[in-house]
Order: C-alpha cells, then sequence, then structure tokens
C-alpha cells in the first residue's frame, strides 16, 4: 500500500496542474527557470525509476506469464516439464468460458469441483458482495458522519469510538465474529437462532456481510465527514431563512456538498470490496459460496501459476473497467475533494 | 472535465495493479542437479515445521554430538502446512543448496517427486525399510520408487465417551444404535451431547474424513496408478452416504459442517459429542485441564459398514533436495531419524506417532500410551490419500464436491460423478 500510496499522490499532483486549468499551471510555469526544472526532473528521477522496477516489473512479468502453459506431467517419466511454452489465450479462455484441459489434449467444460467452475460464481459472489457492502457502509457512514459533524457533548469520545472498528486489523476482526458467529456462539444466543452461521450459505453470506459493514462503516465516515465540515454555517442559516425543512436542508445543501468526498469513499470503498480476501478466507475458509475473486487466486497458485496470473489479470482488468465506470459516473472533483478533506 | 477522470482513474488503477501483481513467480522445473554432491559430506540444514512437539532439541544434540564435521541446522518453519509448503516450493524453485533435508508431508511427497525436488531413495541413496510400517513406505513412495523417509505417521481414531456407552461401536450401524435416545438430533442443544462428527468444514479435513467413509466401504477414490479416477462407484456412495445420511437424519450435528480439528475437539471436550473421529494428539487435550469429559472417554479404531473401517494415513516424512550439497550426510540423517532412538523420543516427548512397528508392541511405551495397539490397528489399515502430483487440484474436486452432498445440495451419485470428473480434469493438468 505504501508504494501504492506513493503513485497516487504523484499522480494527483500532475492531475492539480493539468486538471485547474491551463492559467494555473502557466503561472507556474513562468515562476519556474529552466535550471530548476531540469533540477525538479533530477531530483525525482530515482523516485521514476525505483517505481519503474518495483512496480512496473512485477506488473509486466505477470501479464507475460499469463500467455504461458503451466507446468505439465511427463506421462512416461512421471515428472513435469518445465512448462513456461507459449499458450496464446488459452488461459484466459480457460477461465471466462470454462473450459478445462482433458487427458487427450482437447477441453471440455470444467466439471464441478475444479477452480475453473467457480470463475464465474466466485465473481457473482464479489459483485454482491460489493453492492450490498458498499450501499450499506455509504448509508451508515452517511449518518455517522453527520452525527460526528454535530456539536454536542463527548463527540471527541464518540469520533474515537466510531474509528475503533477500522483500527483492528482485518484478520483480528474476522477471528472476533467467528466466535461471535459460532453456532454456541454469542449472536446466536442473543437472538434466539440456530443457525451454522458458517456453513449455510446465506447464514455465512450475511456474516461475511455483517462483519464488514462493521469494520468499514467507520472509514467510510470518516472519507464522509470531510464533506460537511466544509460547509459554512451560514449556509444552513440561508437556507432556513428561505423555508426549507430539515430534509431539503439535507437534499439540496449537505448531499451536493458532500458529494465529492462521498464519490472518493465509495470509489475507494468499491475497490476495496472488489479484492476481498482475508475477512471471507478466515470467516468462511471461502466455503458456501463466499469464494471471492481473490480467494480464487490464491487457491490457483498452488495449482499453476500462469494461469493464476491470466486470473489475477482478468480480475485487475475488472477491477478497472469498475474503477473507470465509478469516476465517469460520478464525474466529481475528486481530486479537489482530497485535497480540500482527505488530507 | 473530461480529462478529470482519467488521471484519478489511473493512480487507482495502479493500486489495483499492484495487487495484481502478486502473483509473480517462477515456474516448475526438473533438474539433473540431484546428482550434485552425491558423495559430499558437510553440515546441512533441516527444514520442518514449527516444534510445537519439542522434539527437534533432541534431534540436533545426539545427531551433532556424533557428527562434529557434519552438524545439523535446524531451521523452523511456520505452524500452517500451507505457509510450510509455500515456503518449501520458493526455496526449490529458487534450487537453494541450503535446503539439504526438508519435511514433507505425505500428500506433498508426489508433486515435490515429480517437480525433480526430492530425490529418489533408491541405488546409492536406498533406504532400508523393512524395519517400517508398510503404510507410511506406501505414502512416501511415487511411481513406484521410495522418494522420503517416514518421520511421524497419523491415523484417525475414534473416541467415544465411556460413561454412555460401554464398548466402541465396530460398525456404523451400532454407533448410530448406541446414540439413539442419549443425544440430541440434528444441532447441539443444551447438555445432550449430539451424535458423531468428525472434520467436515470444506478443507484438507474432509478429504480426509469423505476418503475414510468411501474406503471403509471398499470404494476407492483413485485406482492403484494413483491418477486415474475411481470415484464414481456404488461402493464410494454407500460409504459417502454414511455421513450425508448423518446430516439428513441427525447423526451428525449440522454444526460439524465448519468443524476443523479443533472444533470438534472442543465440541468433544466440551461434552457435546457422543462420537468424535480425530487424530491421536486429541487424547492428551482430551485428558487436560479444562475438559469435561477426562476419564470419561476411550479410543477405538475407527468403526465401518461392516467391523472396522479404514484411516486415512496423516504424517510426514523427510525428503533429500535435489539441490543439496552434501547429500552423503543427509542420507545419514535420514536413517538416523528411522533409528529406535529418536523414533522413541519423538513418541515419548513430542506424542508423534512413530513410524517402525516394533515400537507398538514396547511393553513400556505401551504401558504409558495405552493407545498404542489401537493406532497400530488404524494405520496398518490406513489408506493413503491420492498420490499425485495435482493433490492440490485433486483435493479441491474431492472437498467441494463432498460438501456439497453434505450440505444436501447434490445427491450421493451427482456429487460423486462430479467428483470423478473433476478429479480427471485435475490430473489432466486441468
Amino acid at each position: 500500500m505504501t508504494v501504492a500510496g506513493q503513485v497516487e499522490e504523484n499522480v494527483i499532483e500532475d492531475q492539480e496542474g493539468n486538471g485547474k486549468g491551463r492559467r494555473r499551471r502557466k503561472t507556474r510555469a513562468a515562476n519556474i527557470r529552466p535550471g530548476e526544472q531540469r533540477l525538479s526532473w533530477t531530483l525525482i528521477a530515482p523516485t521514476v525509476v525505483l517505481l519503474t522496477l518495483v512496480v512496473g516489473y512485477p506488473i509486466l512479468k505477470a501479464i507475460y506469464q499469463s500467455f504461458l502453459t503451466d507446468p505439465g506431467l511427463d506421462q512416461a517419466t512421471g515428472l513435469f516439464n518445465e512448462g513456461n511454452a507459449w499458450n496464446g489465450i488459452t488461459n484466459y479462455t480457460h477461465w471466462l468460458l470454462q473450459r478445462c484441459a482433458t487427458a487427450d489434449g482437447g477441453t471440455q467444460a470444467c466439471p464441478k469441483g475444479t477452480l475453473g467452475s467457480q470463475f464465474w460464481s466466485s465473481f457473482g459472489v464479489t459483485v454482491f458482495f460489493t453492492v450490498v457492502t458498499v450501499t450499506l457502509e455509504t448509508c451508515i457512514g452517511m449518518v455517522f458522519a453527520l452525527m460526528m459533524n454535530r456539536p454536542f457533548k463527548g463527540r471527541a469520545l464518540v469520533r474515537v469510538a466510531i474509528l475503533i472498528p477500522w483500527a483492528i486489523p482485518t484478520a483480528v476482526t474476522s477471528k472476533l465474529w467467528q466466535v461471535m458467529f459460532d453456532p454456541q456462539g454469542i449472536i446466536n444466543k442473543v437472538l434466539g437462532t440456530s443457525f451454522a452461521w458458517t456453513s449455510e450459505v446465506w447464514p455465512a453470506r450475511s456474516a461475511i456481510i455483517i462483519a464488514d459493514v462493521w469494520k468499514t462503516t467507520p472509514f467510510i465516515a470518516l472519507l464522509i465527514l470531510a464533506g460537511p465540515q466544509g460547509i459554512p454555517e451560514e449556509t444552513y442559516e440561508a437556507a432556513k431563512i428561505d423555508g426549507a425543512n430539515a430534509w431539503k436542508r439535507f437534499t439540496n445543501v449537505t448531499l451536493p456538498l458532500v458529494k465529492p468526498a462521498l464519490a472518493v469513499a465509495v470509489i475507494f470503498r468499491t475497490l476495496d470490496v472488489l479484492r476481498m480476501y482475508d475477512l471471507p478466507k478466515i470467516l468462511t475458509g471461502g466455503a458456501n459460496g463466499t469464494t471471492t475473486s481473490s480467494i480464487l487466486v490464491v487457491d490457483q497458485l498452488t495449482q499453476g501459476i500462469n494461469s493464476a496470473s491470466a486470473l489475477s489479470t482478468i480480475t485487475f482488468v475488472f477491477i478497472f473497467i469498475i474503477a473507470f465506470g465509478l469516476v465517469r459516473l460520478f464525474n466529481a472533483n475528486i481530486i479537489g475533494a482530497q485535497a480540500k478533506g482527505v488530507r | 472535465m473530461r480529462f478529470k477522470g482519467v488521471a484519478p482513474a489511473v493512480c487507482l488503477v495502479t493500486t489495483a495493479m499492484v495487487v495484481a501483481a502478486c502473483g509473480g513467480g517462477g515456474g516448475g522445473s526438473t533438474s539433473d542437479a540431484a546428482k550434485q554432491g552425491a558423495n559430499a559430506r558437510g553440515p546441512i540444514t533441516f527444514v520442518t515445521g514449527k516444534d510445537n512437539s519439542g522434539t527437534m532439541p533432541f534431534i540436533a544434540n545426539e545427531w551433532n554430538k556424533n557428527h562434529p564435521n557434519e552438524k545439523v541446522t535446524i531451521k523452523q518453519q511456520s505452524d500452517q502446512a500451507d505457509q510450510q509448503l509455500s515456503d518449501l516450493e520458493q526455496h526449490f524453485q529458487a534450487k537453494d543448496p541450503n535446503y539439504d533435508v526438508v519435511t514433507v508431508d505425505v500428500v506433498w511427497t508426489a508433486e515435490f517427486a515429480a517437480k525433480g525436488w526430492i530425490i529418489p531413495l533408491a541405488g546409492q541413496y536406498n533406504l532400508d525399510t523393512s524395519a517400517l510400517l508398510p503404510a507410511t513406505v506406501k505414502a512416501a513412495s511415487y511411481n513406484g520408487k521410495l522418494y522420503a523417509a517416514p518421520y511421524a505417521s497419523d491415523g484417525g481414531l475414534l473416541y467415544y465417551r465411556t460413561d454412555l456407552v460401554k464398548t466402541a461401536p465396530t460398525t456404523w450401524d451400532q454407533l448410530i444404535n448406541d446414540c439413539k435416545g442419549k443425544t440430541t438430533s440434528g444441532t447441539i442443544t443444551g447438555k445432550t451431547p449430539g451424535c458423531y462428527a468428525g472434520q467436515f468444514a470444506k478443507y484438507e479435513g474432509l478429504t480426509v474424513n469423505a476418503a475414510e467413509a468411501i474406503n471403509a466401504n471398499g470404494g476407492e477414490i483413485v485406482g492403484p496408478d494413483g491418477k486415474t479416477a475411481t470415484v464414481d462407484s456404488p461402493q464410494s456412495a454407500g460409504g459417502l452416504d454414511f455421513l450425508v445420511n448423518g446430516f439428513k437424519q441427525g447423526y451428525i450435528p449440522k454444526e460439524a459442517l465448519g468443524f476443523q480439528e479443533t472444533q470438534s475437539l472442543n465440541a468433544f471436550t466440551a461434552g457435546q459429542l457422543m462420537f468424535m473421529r480425530n487424530w491421536p494428539y486429541a487424547v492428551a487435550i482430551a485428558n487436560g485441564k479444562g475438559s469435561k469429559v477426562v476419564g470419561k472417554f476411550g479410543i477405538a479404531p475407527l468403526p465401518g459398514p461392516q467391523g472396522h473401517g479404514a484411516s486415512s494415513l496423516g504424517g510426514h516424512s523427510l525428503g533429500i533436495s535435489a539441490y543439496s550439497k552434501y547429500k552423503a550426510t543427509a542420507l545419514d540423517f535420514l536413517k538416523f531419524i528411522e533409528s529406535d532412538t529418536v523414533q522413541r523420543n519423538n513418541l515419548t516427548v513430542g506424542t508423534l506417532a512413530p513410524v517402525t512397528t516394533a515400537l507398538y508392541s514396547d511393553p513400556e511405551l505401551v504401558k504409558k500410551f495405552t493407545y498404542l495397539p489401537t493406532l497400530l490397528k488404524s494405520i496398518e489399515t490406513a489408506v493413503p490419500r491420492p498420490i499425485t502430483p495435482f493433490y492440490p487440484g485433486v483435493t479441491q474436486a474431492i472437498q467441494t464436491n463432498a460438501y456439497a452432498a453434505l450440505q444436501g445440495q447434490v445427491n450421493t451419485k451427482t456429487a460423486l460423478s462430479n467428483m470423478q470428473a473433476a478429479i480427471k480434469s485435475a490430473t489432466a493438468g486441468g
């Protein structure tokens, strides 16, 4: 995350120059002498080189590998060959069309129980988790943010308390919820139910959603909080004088002004959930219809690294498309919101 | 406005790419490195999982005392099997000469052998196996050749409550009958225990339990060649049905669908189970602090359809890395760990099941570890899990389809025919 964080910041800096309009760039350029510009490049160069090495190389290598064969068994000797022969797009059709190799060299529809047969279902589950958790987290996070924004006694305490779940490592969260979701655990006792929470399909999915919402809502709330904090009290007073009731003030004043911060929160969370791994892995082991794309990638790693590279590339392209779509959808000045609030 | 969206997308994508790229790494390999250092002697490194049993100091001291010029360094890995495996894979792929002797789980043997990572123990590396339990030797072999030296064995046992039933059931029907009137049905509630549980969560333990049920009824998962799937048979169906019907009829509580070794043992020590299938390590814990069944349980071989069933074989072996520089020393070390001294200490200090037959009838040991004869019976009749270099895919095929059957999502027949197809696909490298 540190490396990615650096990249983000760099790009954001550039973007500020491009995005805020030409005038600003011109003024900035006018202030910089040619020598300084060269110096700035020299100073940035080590970072650029380092990032190319640590980020660029593994990505390109993974993409290259995704077009190679995995080691195959030589029937005569019983030993594996090297693999790594050119394989075209077979690794991709294996996942996308769910075609598995047969012993005679042909392909067949992947039988149930192979990883290949779980591709679309794991994709569906991932998208399902994303839609449900992000919706819930955004709604609840919004309420939290508005609550934290109001001046009241003990506000500082509430802010800290709300942040606690986010501060706990996910692995620990998962274990905590696992104990609570135990068939003999506290949740069944309190609700008076007898669900085997982590070993039935819908209870297992709900368990993951509950744990994820509990953990991540504070993060969303914090991101959203940047919005209302930037709204001057006068705006509300003006709206009040114009006769707007509380709901109108929320929809017409708060919401539009919070939108940029909201967009950032939703995009961050969406990308996060799309690659969710640790929570379902620990809570349910990926059983009972909770295998996410990332769990599938890690499972595939034990069975063939090149095929796993293809799968992770697919996952990445998919996340890219969603991210791009969301950014277009919000069409919001995310950068502005970032500069104003989050930092 | 249009371009404003692009750059942030780029930075988000970069983040995603870092994640996507985490899958990088090298491919598998075979090599002729096996010949290097064949006669060479020198200090070696023994790589093994975290020493939870506390046997390693003894092994290191014993060996180093007699081999001052070929000292062994013990490198302990994590205590998680999958982390141990990926550590070994990384070092083998890097052809690391510093991993001389490695601990191999019985189910990894074939993959390591087929990748050329561990050398066959034949010819000048011949290891005398006459004193060893045949099942453990079979599990350490691939393509008819021994690839690793059995180090510790493991077999499944039936734990039963002696306060609820006098003698252990030998058949499944007896077990179900013994439960009548004494247990709850379907779910564990209140103080009445459930009838039976093993390890039925979707993980390696389910492969073990499903294979035991199938083998007990004369079914088999793969043929004698270790790769041809033969699981789709009426015998297998009859075997798996013992578990499937357990959930249907309620003699296995549905909580067991989430049980790994620890959870099943917790339920048993809390007095919530009348019968449990588990490994021998559970004896000490069930007799230990916090257990509600101290002195109220016995152990017996696993039941089957007619008479005793078949356990899956667990345990570990030691292999010599093909990249080791001191293979002659490594072989001596393998012979050393098969010695009576080491095997005896493994049992008395670490409660690890010995791989040498003689120790199971040693009067002194039997007196201290009363379960030894039962364990011997379990290991002698144990069936190794499929011995195939495609084991990760095969166990995935078994777990996923067996789990679907246990949950009642598909009937036993369909589950087994899916399992057969999936194993076939996995062993074809699909």
